[in-house]
């Protein structure tokens, strides 16, 4: 195997986990709603994840468990703020803390024990390609699922008839309201989606990136995937883009520390929130002309009048 | 935001740790300061261990508390505080980035004993205690200097603190006697405990060659990174055999509960005084795991090496210690580097192949 072979799937493996979680918060955005408990959803995942896993020897049940974890978390919060009109960035914040500290509990019991990895896919003769072969043909389902699901938002958002009222629900919800959607029905979908991306990707550590379950184990993945919808300007293509761009500058930061170039690893490891705070500069001088913007109604309360 | 969510956190945990102390009035209470969660199976583990036998063996006399996940740093006085107001008597901070906050609290609360954990301030309540790692690191870089086929080995390193380049520099020296053209690869992840960023790291320096991986990190994730590629490695802190049965070498075992006893029993009889405490392997304070997975000559060597770094015969800093220039480093302590020397430490030996940080 080439090193940059091994670089492009180290890669792919760490961007994987960002773009599973941000793809879902990308929607919950666009639907106007702010739920910045991503971490707490991504570690509940990991730990309800690692425990399906554990119990029945099955990847795929650990994921279903670990999409189930995150979207209960994600009700949780939905009926915070949708159902009592909370404050979404303190309901988020809470989510969180409750997530770690829960999956810290549930967690404890399988501190120390391994499961077997996510399976690779192997097909004769197009894995086997030099260089390509296995960065195309030879992922995890978590990566190949990862691709579609950004695929899929995309387009969802603009080119279905259901996206649209997504989006304009995230723009003004009065407006919505007005016209007779059900905005409080529609975010809750988009916010059970979001939980369920979030413990989906939280899932996949443990599942196929370092298989075996420590509470805290996300470490601020989380955090990095809310930058990242903030980073894409809400737009799927630059997301899965943006998702890309954090895990390579992750991996090759620490690929040039190992060739000893002497670019200093606090500077790298600082590079890709420097890159969002630039982005987020950019978007604010280009407010005003074409391209897109924050969703008008993103983080405010709906409290429908009649 | 992370940060804000942490002292949120520590903040409730606090109020927790009041609302469980505060029953028993006779017995002497202890608090304890984690920078991991308790299960990271690596530096906080191991202290929770300490806590652990403390506690079994001076039973009721005692009662403990500990706070967990605390982010080193000024955010971290507010918890050492809070165990200061509630009571504690004797509080044990684990962590390096808790020196100067520690010093603050201590000198608020005169009373209190305190003890810093690899730290070198110290105040008339502040003790400071930490092991010699660098002697297990030496043995380790024995081993990986006979084991390694490549003759490059890769040390994931944590943060730029003395006790790290202690690490790496005693490494480097024990692999130099067994294969004096050996190489060492060193990646800075900048965080002490994050299973993915560590796991990347080790396949950053398989992928370039390394065929024996160390670790001042805390999660056994380039353990099971090196199972996987079918290389060597070490485990850190705690046996990690169980995530390496073919892989791990040996670990460097960090040994606290004699010590927490020592001290805690020294506070119970009004003997105790601010110290600083710093032991290795022939205090016990550090050991290694047993020797797997490899052949019996370099296991008999890396007794050997152990035996004679305990009866004193050998000493990894032993002079003349070369720095990265070539040019001797002045010898303070004799026959080899003093205590200030190796407890400063802030320059790389000859053979590191890296650039200093920050020089």
């Amino acid at each position: 195997m080439g090193l940059l072979e091994a670089i492009i799937i180290s890669v792919i493996a760490a961007s994987t986990p960002l773009l599973l979680a941000a793809a879902g918060e990308l929607v919950v955005e666009r639907s106007g709603v702010l739920n910045l408990g991503t971490e707490g959803m991504m570690i509940m995942g990991a730990a309800c994840g690692f425990a399906g896993a554990y119990f029945t020897g099955s990847t795929l049940i650990g994921a279903l468990c670990g999409i189930a974890a995150g979207a209960a978390l994600s009700l949780v919060f939905a009926a915070l703020t949708l159902g009592l009109a909370v404050n979404q960035v303190a309901a988020g914040l809470a989510l969180t803390i409750l997530g770690v500290g829960l999956s810290g509990l549930i967690g404890a019991g399988f501190v120390g024990e391994r499961i077997t990895p996510a399976p690779h896919l192997y097909l004769p003769v197009l894995t086997g390609i030099p260089v390509v072969g296995k960065i195309l043909f030879g992922q995890d389902g978590f990566v190949y699922f990862s691709v579609a699901l950004v695929v899929a938002i995309w387009w969802f958002l603009y080119r279905t008839r259901a996206g649209l009222i997504l989006r304009a629900v995230g723009d003004s919800h009065t407006s919505a309201h007005a016209l007779g959607y059900p905005v409080l029905k529609i975010r809750l979908l988009a916010v059970l989606f979001g939980g369920g991306c979030a413990g989906l990707g939280g899932a996949f550590l443990p599942l196929a990136y370092t298989p075996f379950f420590i509470p805290g184990m996300t470490a601020g993945r989380g955090w990095i995937a809310l930058a990242l919808v903030v980073f894409s300007s809400w737009l799927p293509g630059r997301l899965a883009a943006g998702a890309y761009l954090f895990g390579a500058v992750t991996i090759l930061q620490l690929h040039a520390q190992a060739f000893g170039l002497g670019i200093p690893s606090q500077l790298m490891t600082a590079l890709p929130y420097l890159a969002t705070v630039i982005v987020l500069v950019l978007i604010s001088r280009a407010r005003g002309s074409a391209g897109s913007v924050a969703p008008a109604s993103l983080g405010i309360v709906f409290v429908p009048d009649r | 935001m992370k940060k804000l969510m942490m002292t949120a956190a520590v903040a409730a945990l606090a109020i927790v740790a009041t609302g469980f102390s505060a029953s028993a009035a006779e017995k002497l209470k202890i608090g304890f300061i984690y920078l991991g969660p308790v299960g990271d199976l690596g530096w906080t583990y191991m202290h929770e261990v300490g806590r652990q036998a403390m506690v079994k063996e001076l039973g009721d006399k005692i009662e403990t508390t500990y706070l967990e996940n605390v982010s080193e740093g000024p955010d971290s006085e507010r918890s050492i505080e809070q165990l200061a107001r509630t009571g504690h008597q004797l509080i044990f901070t684990t962590s390096f980035g808790y020196m100067d906050p520690t010093l603050k609290v201590a000198k608020k609360y005169p009373k209190i004993k305190f003890e810093h954990a690899t730290g070198f301030k110290r105040a008339p309540n502040l003790g400071t205690y930490s092991g010699k790692f660098y002697e297990g690191r030496y043995i380790q870089g024995v081993i990986a200097g006979k084991m390694s086929k490549t003759g490059t080995l890769g040390y994931i390193a944590s943060f730029p603190i003395p006790e790290v380049i202690s690490g790496i520099n005693a490494t480097i020296l024990g692999a130099q006697t067994t294969n004096p053209n050996i190489k060492l690869k060193v990646i800075w992840v900048n965080t002490w405990f994050d299973p993915g960023k560590e796991a990347d790291a080790a396949k950053a320096l398989a992928d370039q060659g390394v065929d024996v991986i160390m670790q001042h990190t805390d999660s056994p994730a380039a353990m099971q990174v090196a199972a996987q590629r079918g290389i060597y490695a070490f485990g850190q802190d705690s046996d990690m055999i169980k995530f390496g049965p073919k892989t791990q070498l040996t670990a460097i075992v960090n040994n606290w509960g004699p010590y927490y006893i020592r001290a805690a029993k020294a506070a119970l009889d009004g003997t105790w005084k601010a110290e600083d405490t710093w032991d290795g392997l022939k205090e016990k304070m550090v050991l290694m795991a047993p020797y797997t997975n490899m052949p019996d000559d370099v296991k008999a060597l890396a007794q050997k090496t152990e035996a004679a770094i305990i009866a004193g015969t050998l000493h990894p800093f032993k002079c003349p210690v070369l720095g990265q220039d070539g040019k001797a480093v002045e010898c303070k302590g004799g026959a080899n580097l003093d205590a200030g020397q190796i407890l400063g430490m802030n320059f790389y030996v000859k053979g590191v192949d890296d650039k200093f940080p920050g020089k």
